[in-house]
């Protein structure tokens, strides 16, 4: 058999693990209906009007997008971790923690960009101004990529644990929260008309950090189970 | 160095250095705590705007800084581990874990009660306070992960690698004041400049750090004695050392 290269390898993992989600597609439908009803429960629960509904609105969808976020990760390792996968992406001749980006991207496709896209829905529903829209899309964009980096820290941590999926979120909220702190923030300043580059580049630093560095923690967390 | 410090790797070897060095680490605790704390909250001169309910700082300003420090232990602890897979370093994790997040709950609630008479609320939602806060939680997380394992060492691979992630956290807290406008006041004496506080203040103030590092390391070192001994129980010396006792 030919060698493949590194970008091969990860093109096909990527191609592998969307046919996997592609042939179960409630696996992947349910945190974005979870996370609709959220952000329906809201209005009912506060009443209609637009203008408390209006200034809550960039935390309720980050809220419930940091919720929905938690939902989907105890699937992002634990198939391959049961049927042997895992082992084999650990005996590559690739760097684990370079395979697992593939994983990650592939949780980021159907996590987080399907938030991005469905921004003027959820918009709509919490009648957040325009100029506020477009900032809540772009603060989307931005910080979910962070999401989807650590939370595969904490799913790789918990592999082993049975029924993890309330540790994961004891261990994953406390370091969601500086993203809900900037990505609030910058709807806020956006609706209300002023800067929001700060808080933009902020997200972007957090991001490229967490993408970066996480798979390494991904990769140990990984090691220490499957070994 | 290296060969000064191999012996340790053995946990009997650490059990008989913590058991010599304990009892000078409690001494020097009493002291300094006492005459720290009894300086501080009788004879220090009262501050000529906020009066006597300053004082708190001798308890709050220690407290908070040693939750840094403990946490900043418990990630090198948790490096040694991952690197070195020493079984010392792995105990000392949840060794360390509880004493963080007392200091941390001490800091949080020393600083609401002093909140409350001079900013007039027992909690506000400002950077510096949310970050201590993020760290309890941390240490909240560290120690559910290292019990949530039927393997012990998996168990604490996985609690060393968390509390390596949650360091990112130190330098927040420590520069909260700086990046954001707070409500919490600036740094006073870990700063390179002349400390802004006077000698009289000081003086007490740096006893009480003393004294609460001693403290963090006393407990830490009686934690981690149980938990070799715990680990260890097994062994003829710890069974040996147990019917001494």
């Amino acid at each position: 058999m030919s060698q493949l290269s590194s970008r091969q390898i990860w093109v096909t993992l990527l191609k592998r693990d969307l046919r996997i989600a592609a042939r179960r597609r409630s696996d992947a439908l349910n945190p974005l209906l979870f996370l609709l009803m959220v952000v329906t429960l809201f209005p009912l629960g506060i009443g209609p009007g637009p203008d408390i509904l209006a200034r809550i609105a960039p935390g309720i969808i980050w809220v419930a997008a940091l919720l929905a976020s938690l939902l989907g990760l105890e699937r992002l390792f634990r198939d391959d971790f049961q049927d042997g996968t895992l082992e084999q992406l650990c005996l590559l001749p690739q760097p684990l923690a370079f395979t697992v980006t593939a994983k990650i991207a592939v949780h980021w496709l159907l996590s987080g960009l399907p938030l991005v896209i469905l921004s003027p829905v959820l918009a709509l529903l919490l009648s957040l101004p325009l100029q506020g829209w477009w900032a809540l899309a772009l603060t989307l964009l931005l910080g979910t990529p962070a999401l989807s980096a650590l939370g595969a820290i904490g799913a790789a941590l918990t592999l082993q644990v049975q029924r993890g999926s309330s540790l994961v979120s004891l261990i994953l909220i406390p370091l969601f929260i500086p993203l809900l702190i900037f990505a609030t923030a910058a709807v806020e300043n956006a609706s209300m008309g002023l800067a929001v580059h700060g808080q933009l580049a902020i997200l972007a630093a957090i991001s490229v950090l967490t993408v970066t560095l996480a798979p390494l923690a991904v990769a140990a967390g990984i090691r220490m189970s499957v070994n | 160095m290296w060969r000064w410090l191999h012996p340790y790797a053995k946990p009997e070897a650490t059990y008989h250095l913590l058991q010599k060095l304990l009892p000078w680490f409690v001494a020097l605790t009493l002291v300094t705590l006492v005459t720290g704390v009894i300086w501080g909250l009788a004879f220090a001169p009262g501050d000529y705007q906020q009066g006597d309910s300053y004082r708190i700082i001798f308890l709050h300003v220690p407290s908070a800084i040693f939750s840094m420090g403990a946490y900043m232990g418990m990630a090198i602890m948790g490096a040694v581990a991952l690197i070195w897979q020493i079984k010392t370093a792995e105990w000392s994790i949840p060794a360390i874990a509880p004493v963080g997040a007392a200091l941390t709950v001490v800091a949080l609630l020393t600083g609401a009660i002093w909140g409350k008479p001079m900013w007039g609320t027992w909690w506000v939602w400002d950077a510096r306070l949310t970050s201590e806060l993020i760290l309890l939680f941390l240490y909240v997380g560290v120690m559910a992960l290292y019990f949530a394992f039927d393997d012990a060492r998996t168990g604490a691979k996985a609690a060393a690698i968390l509390s390596l992630v949650g360091v990112i956290n130190l330098p927040i807290i420590h520069f909260s004041v700086e990046w954001w406008n707070t409500l919490h006041q600036g740094a006073t004496i870990t700063k390179f400049e002349q400390p802004s506080i006077a000698t009289s203040m000081l003086i007490p103030l740096l006893i009480c750090l003393a004294g609460f590092a001693f403290l963090t390391v006393s407990l830490v070192m009686m934690r981690l004695k149980n938990e070799i001994l715990r680990h260890e129980l097994h062994r003829p010396w710890a069974q040996q050392r147990l019917e001494q006792d």
